[in-house]
């Protein structure tokens, strides 16, 4: 889950196209139809999972059944039971709607951070952008995870530190396209003319500026989810993420790890698959995006 | 020897000055944020001293152990205190594993390091292999199964990775040990049982690196497979083998090469997550204990000596590429 910027040209027309035949490029073509839709019908299966089923199926937290404790996948029960007995699919979903939900905020929180910082040093330029700049150098030379921890240890472990730290450490990326981007806008003829018009600092910067980068910036805050999930997901496994009664996927991997030494591997596997699926889903989806924003950039996915 | 002599040791010796000087307001900056943040926090560190002690306490007896604990003073009183012994190589001690910082770091972290690298050095063979096999026919078979493995890879959590693992080798397979340092009840590490017991943690962390390298290599080879030089060697009839190895994978790699450094803030993650797995015990594993139980002094030497392994990474990466790369100058 590295911020790499894997601009590619990929298996797409856009660099094999000059080399290679016309059905080549429409194969290409035709895969990439396919990857969007299979991104878009997980993506709207795990939203319509996450929203409908806790209607349906509503989770008793106390509800035990050592009777059925630890039953390896069946038909009644798809990904198996945990160690009280507990349906392992219901909780997984369970699960990624706390992780999903704790990623979305702390997603927008970086976002509005990442998107703030960016257009205010791209918007003001001189000393003040090399400033910002510098403290994003700065942030960016301590590991992610390693401030994510030192934050929650400090402010003991609950919801609100865990995305405080999630935005505190992913607004780098955000700041960083927005600024490159606001630098390219202000050059434009029609901010020049805005500028003459007599248009004040602010409202070339609120009028002119943002909404040429909001979608890189929706972007961003796109492929931000999977990155804020994954990152709950560690600290919830370390033991500094969410507290033991909100079942994320990190906690359900951390508590499920007595049953792994017992050898019940269902308990680990299932909720691992929750946070890889919706992460490739995602960078599908985003994928695509990018190719509509900035068609001449021919890109593969990028997580 | 003459390859030796003709690098231009001047230019890097001076990149690596400036840069040393350069990193000393950064870290001066991160040793500051982390007592900002402590100080900001709502953990008080003579009640956690104290214990349980400190529930009957007197307030007089209080306040004395916080004058002691040198809590009293201000934000910027206690970081100087704290630089200038830092300095001298006193970093204060560790309340979690009872002994001084310096010492716990000390015997800590040879086990990382060497963790680390054996996982690099395999997360580099391996993925220059399957990066050159994916990158030599884009679309084919192999090149569509490599990138999706890489890519569900890169998704994957490494900690996830380590548990799957340590259930099919060591519960299923049980070839391989579980975790620690060394089989349970030996006191003594031999080299044989180390070299067991790191297999598999090295593994994982490799494999969590994998992707991005996989990844870099096929786009870096792929597009100097499309360029004019290999295009050249083809019309020229020299082998397939000359025209990959020679002339593609030359070019296509050295940007990749140059990046390694820049992989270290994702190593340190990842060592984090799979030394916690394995019971590791390096100082990755020893972060994430002074995390659970609020060790400050512990928790800031590390989180230093993690920026400053950042730092470095990011200064081997630009001397890598001015070196290959000739048109780089070393400054910056």
């Amino acid at each position: 889950m590295a911020d790499t910027d894997t601009t590619t040209s990929g298996t797409g027309p856009a660099t094999s196209g000059t080399a290679t035949s016309g059905g080549r490029a429409a194969d290409g073509r035709g895969r990439r139809a396919v990857r969007v839709g299979v991104s878009a019908a997980l993506t709207a299966a795990v939203v319509l999972a996450v929203l409908v089923v806790p209607l349906l199926f509503p989770l008793d937290r106390q509800a035990v059944d050592l009777a059925a404790k630890l039953q390896p996948p069946s038909l009644t029960h798809p990904f198996g039971t945990d160690e009280v007995g507990r349906d392992l699919l219901l909780r997984c979903v369970y699960g990624l709607r706390v992780s999903l939900l704790v990623g979305v905020v702390a997603a927008l929180a970086a976002t509005v951070i990442g998107t703030a910082v960016g257009a205010l040093a791209g918007a003001l330029g001189g000393w003040a952008d090399r400033a910002v700049m510098r403290v994003v150098d700065l942030f960016s030379s301590v590991p992610h995870l390693l401030l994510g921890i030192f934050i929650v240890a400090m402010f003991r472990p609950g919801v609100w530190p865990v995305i405080i730290s999630v935005a505190l450490t992913h607004w780098l990326s955000t700041a960083r396209i927005v600024r490159a981007e606001v630098l390219s806008l202000r050059s434009r003829p029609y901010i020049d003319a805005a500028v003459s018009g007599g248009a004040s600092r602010w409202r070339v910067t609120v009028r002119h500026l943002l909404p040429g980068v909001l979608p890189q910036a929706g972007l961003a805050a796109v492929l931000m989810v999977p990155h804020a999930i994954w990152h709950e997901s560690a600290l919830s496994f370390l033991g500094l993420g969410l507290p033991a009664h909100e079942a994320s996927l990190g906690i359900m991997v951390n508590a499920a790890r007595g049953s792994l030494l017992a050898g019940d591997w269902w308990p680990t596997l299932f909720p691992g698959v929750f946070i890889i699926v919706p992460t490739l889903a995602i960078a599908g989806l985003a994928g695509a995006w990018r190719e509509r924003i900035n068609p001449r950039r021919r890109s593969e996915l990028m997580l | 020897m003459s390859a030796l002599t003709s690098l231009p040791w001047g230019p890097m010796a001076r990149m690596t000055g400036r840069r040393v000087l350069l990193a000393v307001p950064v870290l001066l900056a991160v040793t500051l944020g982390v007592f900002a943040i402590a100080a900001a926090s709502p953990f008080d560190p003579v009640r956690a001293y104290a214990g349980t002690a400190g529930l009957t306490a007197s307030q007089e007896n209080l306040d004395q152990l916080r004058h002691n604990l040198g809590v009293d003073q201000p934000l910027l009183a206690r970081w100087w205190h704290w630089l200038t012994g830092a300095l001298t190589g006193d970093l204060g001690d560790s309340a979690t594993l009872r002994a001084p910082v310096s010492q716990v770091i000390g015997e800590r972290i040879g086990w990382s390091a060497l963790l680390c690298a054996l996982a690099f050095v395999i997360a580099i063979a391996v993925g220059t292999l399957l990066g050159v096999l994916a990158a030599r026919r884009r679309g084919g078979l192999l090149d569509r199964a490599v990138t999706s493995v890489a890519y569900a890879l890169e998704a994957a959590p490494p900690f996830w990775l380590g548990l799957l693992a340590v259930w099919l080798f060591a519960l299923k397979l049980g070839v391989l040990p579980a975790g620690g340092l060394t089989d349970t009840g030996s006191e003594v590490a031999t080299a044989g049982q180390i070299a067991r017991h790191v297999v598999l943690p090295a593994l994982v962390l490799a494999v969590s690196q994998l992707p991005w390298f996989v990844l870099y290599v096929r786009q870096g080879v792929g597009d100097a497979l499309a360029e004019d030089p290999v295009r050249g060697a083809r019309a020229r009839g020299l082998r397939e083998r000359t025209v990959l190895l020679q002339h593609a994978l030359r070019s296509g790699l050295l940007p990749v090469l140059t990046l390694i450094g820049s992989r270290v803030p994702e190593l340190i993650t990842g060592a984090l997550l799979v030394e916690t797995v394995f019971s590791w015990p390096g100082i990755a594993a020893a972060t994430v204990e002074a995390a659970t139980s609020v060790d400050f002094p512990l928790l800031a030497a590390l989180t230093v000596l993690a920026t400053a392994a950042v730092l470095a990474g990011n200064l081997l990466s630009d001397l890598l590429y001015g070196l290959a790369d000739p048109r780089v100058a070393f400054d910056g």
